[in-house]
């Protein structure tokens, strides 16, 4: 996984609310078996103007000069600005995959669904929670070329005006994605607790041992 | 010291080991698979050199991209072809039990679930899908995540979690005749709001809960993750034992007893505390049917489409100006105006025996509206499509004009072939009416079974109240 420490990136907004993981990556592009190439289809309902089937080439098809993603000013933009309960829906790992891969590296909401929330750090994408005036106030104060700098190990944003913006992230997850850690050998390294609750654990309730 | 609520008993059951800041290992007992979130899942074990830790924890089936007509014919388009042979593949590699689309238990994974007794009180469950929360009906704590924990899950049989906090939803009183689970789960969500339940587990409880069939307690915990929780709760009691009673994967002999001994004290204490409560009075709920592309854009079904005008939070007002937008619907407009072009009955929410037997119960003897161009049945599994045939079901629909379908998600999500053209309407017992969700540019209205039923006879929503006697 890559690992997040700092980023200085060009902010795009999304102003809504309760965006969840159908409109980030719709339904059709779930039927890939890889993990890579969902970006060209980040948004594609609200994107484009056609409808999107899996493995069309993106560059021909006609975009929605209403969305902003499509705006020539937010091009190359690494940090989303979105409105409450972003990720909303199902639990698609397709949908940070989709993020990421378009080239998002933040996503800064008032709050955000908490399955999406956690599938965010297993591909180091850092999603920041702030405070829903915080967040209407960066709305409020985007200009073209509005960019903020991120700072994972000391917890705050930097505005281009100097001001300093504190998050809250839980130590663990910190620790994994400034590490980029992957989180399976992490856990693998309690691989005798894991072997000794499951004797203690066939004692209490030896069905679940039976051999299926 | 107070009481532990559920939520905190089925937590402390699964602790491998707690961190220094909170986060533990969480040990999970089953672990349910399906093809559109595993391949990753498995091609990363593969990357790695991993095993699964235990394999026959895991079961796996296809129903996301599996055709609910002609069967063995097998799948037409490519894409999903390559996804169920996939996942056929993946689980003879690794040694993973699989109902494949020919065998007569293939269904819906969260309706086989617990119809094998593959999910059972006091488990921790988890599947690469957000309804997952429905196994929570029999007092197992079950939540969906992504495909990197499916790998996670797959190689350790555990997973790295933070404990949430505690929300009870009590639903005191009974309901009235025609409202059902999925009336309650959509008027608490019209209540809390799908971020409401965000960062919490929620404990559903009260005396409308408890009047519920372990079926009804499914669709109301399915819909948890609707309320943004992760997993949803019921208690254990007499009517959860006899559910589990004989299923194949239940405990049998001895284990049975001591497992039963075991599952009823899942509850939470009389003095345990919650982060958060809210009670709900069950004679205020009436059939609701959901007018937006949010599922707590819900109201009853006597009522109107709401003006954004009235609504003082500009973020929401603009939320329901884009909801209408989309909807093709004005503000004012009654409810039982709003004419309908298809009809879904099924989905992980509502596609189990009950719910087919409410729906018929409404068809009988009567004929879908000459508006409606679909009106499709597709149950949740093959053994409720065997028992609901056993019962006559599948006459009354197709009598009625329904099409009576293989089991599968089918139009909930429309990954395979059923699905709404764009500006098609929608009466569906499914979970989410997203932009899109059923089919691009599709408008979705959730509605119960039996509501779902009356719709398609009468060509527009009506009170299911007045259908039945």
């Amino acid at each position: 996984m890559q690992a997040f420490t700092l980023l200085d990136g060009l902010v795009a907004p999304l102003d809504r609310a309760n965006v969840d993981t159908d409109a980030i990556i719709p339904k059709q592009f779930l039927k890939s078996i890889r993990r890579a190439g969902f970006g060209p289809y980040l948004f594609d309902e609200w994107r484009y103007l056609d409808h999107g089937e899996p493995g069309m080439d993106c560059a021909g098809r006609p975009l929605n000069p209403d969305f902003f993603l499509n705006k020539p000013a937010y091009k190359g933009a690494e940090i989303l600005l979105a409105r409450e309960n972003f990720g909303c829906g199902s639990s698609r790992e397709h949908a940070p995959w989709a993020l990421e891969d378009f080239g998002f590296r933040a996503i800064i909401a008032p709050s955000f669904a908490d399955i999406f929330y956690n599938n965010c750090f297993k591909n180091g994408l850092l999603p920041i929670v702030l405070a829903a005036e915080i967040v209407d106030g960066l709305f409020q104060g985007l200009s073209e070329g509005y960019r903020l700098r991120i700072d994972l190990n000391a917890q705050q944003i930097i505005t281009p005006d100097g001001k300093t913006i504190r998050f809250d992230i839980d130590g663990n997850r910190k620790y994994r994605l400034l590490n980029g850690l992957d989180d399976i050998g992490l856990s693998l390294q309690h691989a005798d607790k894991i072997a000794a609750y499951e004797i203690e654990r066939a004692k209490r309730a030896p069905w679940l041992f039976v051999k299926q | 010291m107070s009481g532990k609520t559920l939520y905190d008993k089925l937590w402390e059951d699964h602790v491998v080991y707690t961190e220094d800041d909170g986060s533990s290992l969480i040990y999970i007992d089953r672990h349910l698979v399906h093809e559109v979130t595993s391949p990753q899942a498995f091609e990363g074990l593969r990357l790695a050199g991993r095993k699964p830790w235990r394999a026959d924890r895991n079961l796996a089936v296809a129903d996301h991209n599996v055709p609910t007509t002609d069967r063995d014919k097998g799948i037409a388009d490519p894409v999903s072809r390559l996804q169920v042979e996939t996942l056929d593949s993946n689980c003879a590699e690794f040694g993973i039990t699989e109902f494949a689309m020919n065998d007569g238990r293939q269904g819906i994974v969260h309706v086989i679930g617990p119809e094998q007794g593959a999910t059972l009180p006091g488990m921790t469950v988890v599947c690469g899908d957000s309804h997952t929360s429905t196994h929570g009906a029999s007092g197992a704590l079950a939540f969906g995540i992504g495909t990197s924990e499916v790998e996670h899950v797959l190689a350790t049989q555990c997973l790295v979690q933070k404990k949430a906090k505690n929300l009870l939803i009590k639903v005191n009183g009974q309901v009235g005749l025609g409202v059902t689970a999925k009336d309650i789960v959509l008027a608490i969500i019209g209540t809390i709001g799908t971020a409401g339940g965000n960062g919490h587990t929620i404990e559903f409880a009260g005396e409308a809960i408890r009047a519920l069939s372990m079926e009804g307690r499914m669709t109301v915990c399915n819909m948890a993750i609707e309320a943004g929780a992760r997993a949803g709760l019921i208690a254990v009691d007499d009517v959860t034992i006899d559910y589990y009673r004989d299923r194949p994967y239940s405990p049998k002999n001895g284990d049975w007893y001591m497992a039963e001994r075991l599952w009823r004290n899942l509850h939470s204490d009389a003095d345990a505390t919650f982060d958060k409560v809210v009670e709900i009075d069950a004679s205020m709920i009436v059939p609701q049917v959901t007018w937006g592309t949010s599922p707590e854009l819900v109201v009853a079904v006597d009522g109107c489409v709401p003006d954004p005008a009235l609504e003082i939070n500009p973020v929401k007002q603009q939320s329901m100006v884009r909801a209408l937008q989309y909807m093709g619907l004005s503000a004012g407009q009654a409810i039982t105006d709003i004419s309908i072009d298809k009809v879904f009955i099924g989905s992980c929410t509502n596609s189990r025996i009950e719910d087919l037997r409410a729906a018929a119960n409404v068809a009988k003897g009567k004929k879908i509206a000459n508006n409606i161009k679909l009106a499709l049945v597709v149950p949740g599994s093959g053994l409720v499509k065997r028992q609901a045939e056993t019962e006559g079901l599948d006459k009354i629909f197709l009598d009625a004009g329904f099409e009576w379908r293989e089991p599968g998600c089918s139009m909930c999500l429309a990954m395979n072939a059923d699905r709404l053209e764009e500006g098609e309407r929608c009466a569906s017992t499914s979970n989410r009416n997203f932009e899109g969700r059923q089919g691009y540019g599709g408008r979705t209205h959730l509605v119960s079974p039996s509501m779902a039923a009356a719709a398609a006879i009468a060509g527009h929503f009506v009170d299911v109240r007045q259908y039945i006697d």
